[in-house]
């Protein structure tokens, strides 16, 4: 595949490097020259632009026409979501992805057409999350449009979903469990499947459903 | 009209006295304090402090209500995130944005954003008094 990065900070450094070693084509673009002549020094010549990366001359020079997807990784949103509405909307490319920093604006970015935000915040958020004994929903992933949400939890002990098959539990029409991990084991669940406490779940839910999931399976 | 201004440098707090003066309800947004005091004390237009590209922050200067949203912060990037928010989120009838990359400006511009890129307006003039 053909991956276009744009900016080269810690993140777009490390993401090309081990894209690179997956053996996809990677161009990444940094518009410090100072910067980039460190990623030239480590990445080769081939595989840095230097240039603005919101600057669609540059997009055309690095043939973003032919790009699979843009990955806009500086640390500034706007310029994320304005390297992603370029490559999208004037160049085409059938996958972008923004990271962000603000993770209110990863429904805004869904909206304006980005294909797939990162939060930063919200990754170190959940992280942190995970290793506390919080009861909560963590939020994995923004799926595009319809600000889809990729969500995790464990079931609670006194949780309304807890011994009771799923089909029984009233989840809403746009929500799904979609993965159950108990102990070592992990499957799809069907509609008899029984869910335990301190199972952990992987489910997909709209924002409008997501206080419904987290009673039903936090009792929260 | 209720305008809702981005940006308080020269530019925005112009057309913030301007419009004001002319009679509209005017709300200017900008991150700093201080950049609104420009306006003066007799400004009679609501004042906003936040980053104009926080839907949040566009809301509380009720953006939902507007008929116009202008956006002059002296970043491109930041005026086309605000105008895409202003338009596609919250639906406000009228939006333009100022772009001091003319081919930024253009492409916006096709891509159905209004833009005025003062660089392009200030060369125009400047040829102009030439050829007189």
């Amino acid at each position: 595949m053909y991956l276009i990065i744009v900016g080269g900070g810690k993140v777009g450094y490390y993401l090309s490097k081990s894209l690179l070693a997956e053996g996809h084509e990677v161009l990444l673009i940094e518009k410090n020259p100072r910067r980039a002549a460190f990623l030239i020094d480590e990445l080769g010549a081939d595989h840095v632009w230097v240039g603005d990366g919101c600057d669609s001359s540059t997009f055309a020079q690095v043939g973003m026409n032919r790009a699979d997807a843009v990955i806009a990784v500086t640390g500034d949103d706007e310029d994320n979501l304005v390297v992603c509405l370029l490559a999208k909307r004037k160049f085409g490319v059938p996958r972008t992805i923004a990271r962000i920093n603000n993770p209110r604006n990863a429904e805004i970015f869904a909206r304006l057409g980005i294909d797939v935000t990162v939060s930063t915040t919200e990754i170190i958020q959940a992280q942190i999350e995970r290793a506390l004994p919080l009861r909560s929903l963590v939020h994995l992933l923004a799926l595009r449009r319809g600000g889809i949400q990729l969500v995790e939890c464990k079931v609670a002990p006194d949780a309304p979903a807890e011994g009771r098959p799923l089909r029984e539990l009233g989840i809403p029409a746009d929500a799904l469990v979609v993965m159950v991990v108990r102990g070592d084991q992990t499957f799809i669940p069907s509609g008899e499947t029984i869910l335990r406490a301190e199972d952990e779940i992987l489910a997909v839910t709209t924002p409008q459903s997501e206080p419904v999931l987290r009673r039903l399976l936090l009792g929260t | 009209m209720r305008i809702v201004i981005l940006g308080c440098g020269r530019l925005g707090a112009y057309l913030a006295r301007q419009f004001a003066r002319d009679g509209h309800e005017v709300v200017v947004i900008d991150r700093e304090r201080d950049a609104l005091e420009a306006l003066g004390p007799d400004f009679p237009g609501e004042t906003v402090v936040g980053m104009g590209i926080d839907a949040e922050v566009l809301r509380r200067a009720g953006i939902e209500r507007a008929d116009v949203f202008i956006a002059v912060t002296g970043y491109d990037n930041t005026n086309i995130m605000a105008a895409e928010v202003a338009r596609e989120i919250f639906g406000v009838p009228q939006v333009i944005t100022r772009l001091n990359d003319p081919l930024r400006a253009e492409i916006f511009q096709e891509l159905g954003l209004r833009t005025v890129s003062p660089t392009t307006l200030a060369a125009e003039a400047i040829r102009k008094c030439l050829e007189d």
